[in-house]
């Protein structure tokens, strides 16, 4: 018994690692696609959220001696900032150009890497950034104590775990319970009905796009800070995976939560199943675990498509003429 | 000369497929200016000369780089090809890269182990990496016709699921253990260079190039002289319409992802049926398979405006190469060709912009091919 619980306290902080950046990106792209906007410049945004926070948060450790977390928190903060900017260029191409979605996404895909890896080669002749701080937190005084739960939510934590449960309480409430959270619904579902109402389809959906910049390019600084020491122009597909967690959570947050859990712990269980007696035993390579979420989503696109829960104009550039 | 250019602007715009042109040139020249830009930034005083090696990349070392920039843009001509074929029936094949890497891995699988096919080998390989990637394009395709998933979606989905496989696959089957990469091919399995590497001494060029230029000719009459490829366009047009008229839209969709995706996979299977590069198993997207879609809007998805354009990227390739001489990273490149693809992304606007100056100039109205590409 006890092994097994020691099994589950070293495994939980892997799962809740891999599922706040994974769940917090998926929500920003639900926002962006409930405002009618398909945005899979998410890998893209988060690859220059993350460089952006991390050089931040490099400068930072070298010239001031604020505390670890503040450090984290302010490079949190200008990663999301960085995402929000640069996703103004795939809102813009998408919303006022009514450009290819998919195309001005690509193009900020393979935009935020080549820089990425630019910019450090040109600074540092490597393309990875180093930080030197560990920004995980050991204990939390008092919280740590609380048997089973102290251990399983307040040690070897994040402080973007709590971060990340905050935001994603508030943006799931302003979505669902608030007049803008409507208004972004309306727009991905019958813009035309929305806009006959008076809502600013264009306003709305700039919203929606940037909304999720924000969180991908948090999710990016969130990806480094809790994987590695150092950024090398990658996050490792994690946008991607996002945009199935979306699929696979069938446009809700709360089965997006569901999704999330999943495909981290099949991550943690990729790298972690030799440490684990029962599955050593079974051997199936790691790579088929890596697999399994984009199969089981492909699996969800082929049998639910016919009665999917997507926002109904989702990548439909917005035309008042067109009715 | 203000007559001429006058002359010139009036009989563009009697021709909207040369107003396209002109959008793609536009968006050549914005991505290369957003990297003169960045470089000045960089390193003012060697900016220009950068500049220029980037543009003449292909003529940096005679004979070699121009033998190199055809041989590095043949993967990126067939896949440019794919994209622009899938291009053509509506489709958008973002799955270039993991049909890609199907292809690699089944043509170096072949290469390691069927040496009995003797000088059969080579093509062999080839058309079993044509035949993978055929396969896994064939599975949006499917999705597509009969699931009505989205196929960016799945095909996002496949590339991963591709990526994972090719290490489990190199790990299980043909993996070297020593250099942590897959075995060599045989020698009898590599492209042959023929005449190639007397004319271009020193260069890595091969027979990829008439695989590449045969491939392009072929896609050009299909597209432009059978009733195969009328009804893939009309599928591409106007989906109900080509139902309406009789045409199975459903089949034209699933043989179009199928077609696109052998070309992958003989773009994959080019890459590495030659001597020193190697399949790793390193759970990483190859990039060529992204290129593609930047080349196949350049050469407005016809197949030789792609062949065009996969030349001008081997060029810029080599471009980055060289200019590694000048102290600035060759990623300028990706920058550069990031930012095509966005202003190809904005061709509409690009379009107004060259009709309104036309307008200006001519006092000519011009009628733009709206949503003439894709939808």
């Amino acid at each position: 018994m006890s092994d097994t619980l020691s099994v589950l306290y070293f495994l939980f902080p892997l799962v809740i690692a891999s599922m706040v950046p994974l769940a917090l990106v998926a929500l920003g792209a639900l926002y962006s696609e409930r405002s009618g906007v398909i945005n899979i410049a998410l890998e893209g945004i988060m690859v220059m959220g993350g460089f952006v926070g991390i050089m931040m948060i490099r400068y930072l450790e070298n010239a001031t001696v604020l505390p670890p977390q503040v450090i984290a928190l302010l490079g949190l903060l200008m990663g999301a900032f960085a995402g929000l900017l640069f996703s103004v260029f795939h809102a813009y191409a998408s919303i006022h150009m009514k450009s290819n979605q998919i195309i001005s996404a690509t193009a900020l895909n393979l935009f935020a890497p080549a820089l990425a890896i630019f910019v450090a080669r040109t600074i540092f002749l490597s393309r990875r950034i180093v930080i030197s701080g560990n920004y995980r937190i050991r204990e939390i005084p008092v919280l740590s104590d609380i048997p089973v739960l102290g251990e399983l939510l307040f040690t070897r934590a994040y402080l973007s775990t709590y971060i990340g449960v905050v935001i994603f309480i508030v943006l799931t409430i302003v979505l669902y319970k608030t007049r803008v959270g409507l208004r972004i619904r309306s727009c991905g579902e019958n813009p035309h009905a929305a806009d006959s109402l008076g809502v600013n389809i264009y306003k709305i959906r700039y919203i929606g796009v940037l909304t999720s910049g924000a969180l991908a390019g948090m999710g990016g600084v969130i990806f480094v800070l809790s994987f590695a020491t150092r950024f090398d122009g990658t996050v490792v597909g994690f946008g991607f995976l996002s945009l199935a967690v979306l699929i696979f959570g069938q446009w809700h947050p709360l089965k997006i939560l569901y999704a999330a859990f999943f495909f981290a712990a099949m991550r943690v269980i990729a790298s972690t199943y030799s440490g684990i007696p029962v599955l050593q035993a079974i051997n199936v390579p790691s790579e088929i675990y890596r697999m399994l979420p984009y199969v089981a989503t492909l699996v969800v696109l082929a049998f639910a498509s016919k009665s999917s829960r997507a926002p109904r104009a989702a990548g439909e550039p917005y035309d008042v003429g067109k009715r | 000369m203000t007559g001429v250019w006058r002359t010139l602007l009036k009989r563009i715009a009697d021709r909207p497929t040369s107003i396209s042109a002109l959008s793609s040139v536009l968006a050549i020249v914005s991505g290369l200016l957003v990297g003169l830009v960045i470089m000045l930034v960089v390193n003012p005083s060697d900016a220009l000369p950068g500049f220029v090696t980037i543009l003449f990349g292909a003529f940096n070392a005679g004979m070699t780089s121009l033998g190199n920039t055809l041989y590095f843009g043949v993967p990126i001509v067939l896949t440019g090809l794919s994209v622009a074929f899938a291009f053509r029936t509506g489709l958008f094949n973002i799955g270039a890269t993991g049909q890609l890497t199907m292809g690699a891995f089944t043509a170096v699988y072949i290469g390691v182990n069927w040496g009995f096919l003797g000088p059969l080998h080579w093509v062999v390989a080839l058309l079993g990496g044509m035949l993978a990637g055929a396969v896994w394009g064939s599975i949006p395709g499917f999705l597509k016709a009969f699931r009505n998933v989205h196929e960016v979606v799945a095909s996002i989905m496949l590339n991963y699921v591709a990526m994972y496989m090719n290490t489990m696959l190199i790990k299980q089957l043909i993996y070297n253990q020593q250099y942590a990469r897959a075995l060599s091919p045989q020698p009898s399995a590599l492209i042959p260079t023929w005449f190639l590497d007397d004319i271009f001494v020193g260069s890595s060029i091969n027979a990829g190039i008439f695989i590449a230029i045969a491939l392009t000719v072929v896609l050009h009459i299909i597209l432009n002289y059978t009733v195969f490829g009328y009804e893939l366009k009309s599928v591409g047009f106007n989906k109900d319409a080509a139902k309406y008229a009789g045409m199975n839209e459903k089949r034209n969709v699933v043989l179009s992802m199928t077609i696109s995706g052998a070309l992958s996979g003989a773009a994959g299977a080019i890459m590495f049926l030659v001597a020193g590069r190697h399949l790793e198993p390193v759970n990483q997207l190859l990039q060529e398979g992204f290129t593609g879609i930047a080349i196949a809007l350049l050469g407005l998805s016809a197949p030789i405006g792609v062949f065009l354009a996969g030349i001008f990227y081997g060029n810029l390739e080599q471009g980055g190469y060289y200019l590694q001489l000048f102290d600035f990273m060759p990623e300028i490149i990706d920058i550069i060709i990031a930012v095509i693809i966005y202003f190809s992304a904005l061709s509409l606007f690009l379009q107004k912009f060259v009709a309104g100056y036309i307008r200006r100039r001519t006092g000519e109205e011009v009628e733009l091919q709206e949503g003439s590409e894709i939808k």
